[in-house]
């Protein structure tokens, strides 16, 4: 029993990541009807800017740690909002699949880029949770996850409120529906997409550091497992959905933990894509997918 | 007020505006109608800036407004009703109102408006916190108008209010839409719903693919033999 509680707050902890990361395709998703399948590396760029400040400049103690962890977050942020200028802003108006294209090429530059400048030998990435955690009975949870968890529900819970109690917020729920009646309103389009891109890579940021404290090899892929469960999770609770990304991203995480207990370690990535599979047969637009019916 | 000259407009290689001027004053309702692809809606796009004109001029005021993005005209006074309503659906019937208020910023404003639009629209009020896309064809036309009238319009543009509503609604927003010019907004209104449309409105333009074939005063537009056989249907 004991285990089994540990396993499951394992889950939740990995579910969170997957959750934050899965905001991210989902905000974007929304607001600019696009797969930014590049979004997983920008979580592998992160975990190099704080692998940087704190291993190489040596910022690994009080000040340095937040510095390192504000740097991450920041160069994560100017990153989703400098790819959506140059790669997807000139294709706004252009047919999916070549934006889905260059989607694509995109992430592959970036792991490219981390190629060229780290090599391709994994870092030892070192924790910045200074927090040794605790144990209830004989469950043993570690710093990591309790942070992880933390974070997230405060992150989540301050997005829900900003999406839907600020301007720019409701802004945003307007573009998502539809950009011309938005832009009737006073909306300015692109502004609201970059605002989004922000958003959704600065969530990155501090997806990256929380998932490189608690799994620590630190490589050019690192990004692009999280990045495709993180996608799953977000179609899985119904892609362009914001409570949608959360409850999938924590599902997965806990589906993934249980059955790598449970089941096989080997087969915990099939079952995880097994039960997507099934939950799309039975409701295609995912857990808190909702389509109306357009009346005329 | 609104003055729109020799405006050229394409869709590719398709010319569907080909020189069109007309002109709207302050406090008038202004109907504009023609049949089903004659160019209203396009008309009605290229004023607000949601599509982009090839030549020609629209000034708001006597500011020209070709070269302002579409989101900086409801700033300037002008709001638009679009075709088939286009409410956020997922949205519910009083945040679909705040946004049609982006553009203002004075909460005490915002708040005499919403007021101002629960007046008109006592249904709204109802169903407040109603998913607006689970409200029926007319109370989303219904919301779609009062979105329009919370960004304080000295000009509203209507496209097609009327379209697939019963008998009974289709009186009632030209009722509204009567109240509102009352009021002291000038209405541009974009109908197929002619004999309606004409008997609310002060003057008229008649297009035909994409030209302006008659304009004149809608009382005797709306007596002209050639407009009852091709659009009153007698
Ligand atoms: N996005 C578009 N791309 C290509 N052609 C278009 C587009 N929108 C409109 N058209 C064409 O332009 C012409 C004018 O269309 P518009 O929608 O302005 O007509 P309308 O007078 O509003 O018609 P209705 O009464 O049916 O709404 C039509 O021939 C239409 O096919
Ligand atoms: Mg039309």
């Amino acid at each position: 029993m004991s285990s089994f509680f540990s396993y499951l707050i394992t889950g939740i902890s990995l579910g969170s990541i997957y959750a934050l990361i899965a905001l991210g395709y989902t905000m974007v998703y929304g607001i600019a009807k696009m797969l930014n399948f590049a979004h997983g590396d920008v979580i592998m760029i992160g975990g190099y800017i704080v692998f940087t400040a704190v291993s190489t400049l040596g910022w690994s103690s009080g000040l340095g740690i937040f510095g390192a962890i504000f740097c991450g977050i920041l160069g994560c942020l100017l990153l989703g909002v400098l790819v959506e200028k140059v790669a997807y802003k000139p294709l706004r108006n252009a047919p999916s699949l070549a934006v889905l294209i260059t989607a694509i090429g995109v992430s592959y530059l970036l792991q490219n880029i981390a190629l060229l400048i780290f090599g391709s030998n994994p870092k030892n990435f070192s924790s910045v949770v200074m927090f040794d955690g605790f144990s209830i009975g004989k469950v043993r949870i570690s710093g990591e996850t309790v942070v992880t968890i933390a974070v997230s529900v405060l992150i989540m819970i301050g997005l829900t409120l900003f999406v839907n109690h600020t301007k720019s917020g409701m802004a945003m729920l307007a573009v998502s529906e539809d950009k011309g009646a938005a832009q009737l309103m006073g909306v300015n389009v692109n502004r609201t997409i970059s605002l989004t891109f922000a958003i959704g890579s600065a969530l990155a940021g501090v997806a990256s550091i929380l998932l490189c404290s608690t799994y620590p090899l630190l490589s050019p892929y690192t990004g692009a497992m999280p990045g495709i469960k993180a996608f799953t999770a977000a179609v899985f609770g119904g892609i362009g959905s914001i409570p949608g990304a959360m409850i999938g991203g924590v599902i997965l995480g806990v589906i993934e933990s249980l059955s790598k207990a449970y089941i096989s370690s080997q087969f915990s990535d099939a079952i995880v894509f097994g039960v997507l599979i099934i939950v799309l047969l039975v409701k295609p637009t995912g857990i808190m997918g909702k389509k109306l019916n357009e009346k005329v | 007020m609104l003055k729109v000259e020799d405006l050229q407009v394409y869709y590719g290689m398709i010319n569907a505006i080909k020189g069109v001027s007309f002109e709207v004053n302050e406090g008038e309702v202004v109907a504009l109608i023609g049949a089903n692809g004659a160019g209203k809606t396009t008309i009605l796009h290229t004023v607000t800036g949601l599509v982009a004109a090839k030549s020609g001029h629209v000034y708001l005021e006597g500011r020209d407004l070709c070269k302002l993005p579409a989101h900086k005209i409801v700033y300037l006074g002008m709001a638009h009703v679009p075709e088939g309503r286009r409410i956020f659906q997922q949205l519910t019937v009083y945040d679909n109102l705040r946004l049609g208020a982006f553009s203002l910023k004075d909460k005490a404003k915002i708040e005499s408006n919403i007021n101002y639009v629960f007046k008109h629209f006592p249904r709204l009020l109802e169903r407040k916190n109603q998913i607006a896309g689970t409200l029926s064809g007319g109370e989303q036309q219904m919301l779609a108008m009062g979105r329009a009238l919370m960004s304080n319009p000295k000009i509203i543009l209507m496209d097609e209010p009327s379209m697939g509503l019963s008998p009974l609604l289709v009186a009632e927003i030209f009722k509204i839409i009567s109240e509102v010019s009352k009021d002291g907004t000038t209405v541009l209104l974009v109908e197929q719903n002619a004999k309606k449309a004409l008997s609310i409105a002060d003057r008229a333009y008649v297009l035909e693919t994409g030209k302006i074939v008659m304009e004149g005063k809608a009382s005797d537009l709306l007596n002209d033999p050639r407009i009852k056989a091709a659009y009153l249907g007698e």
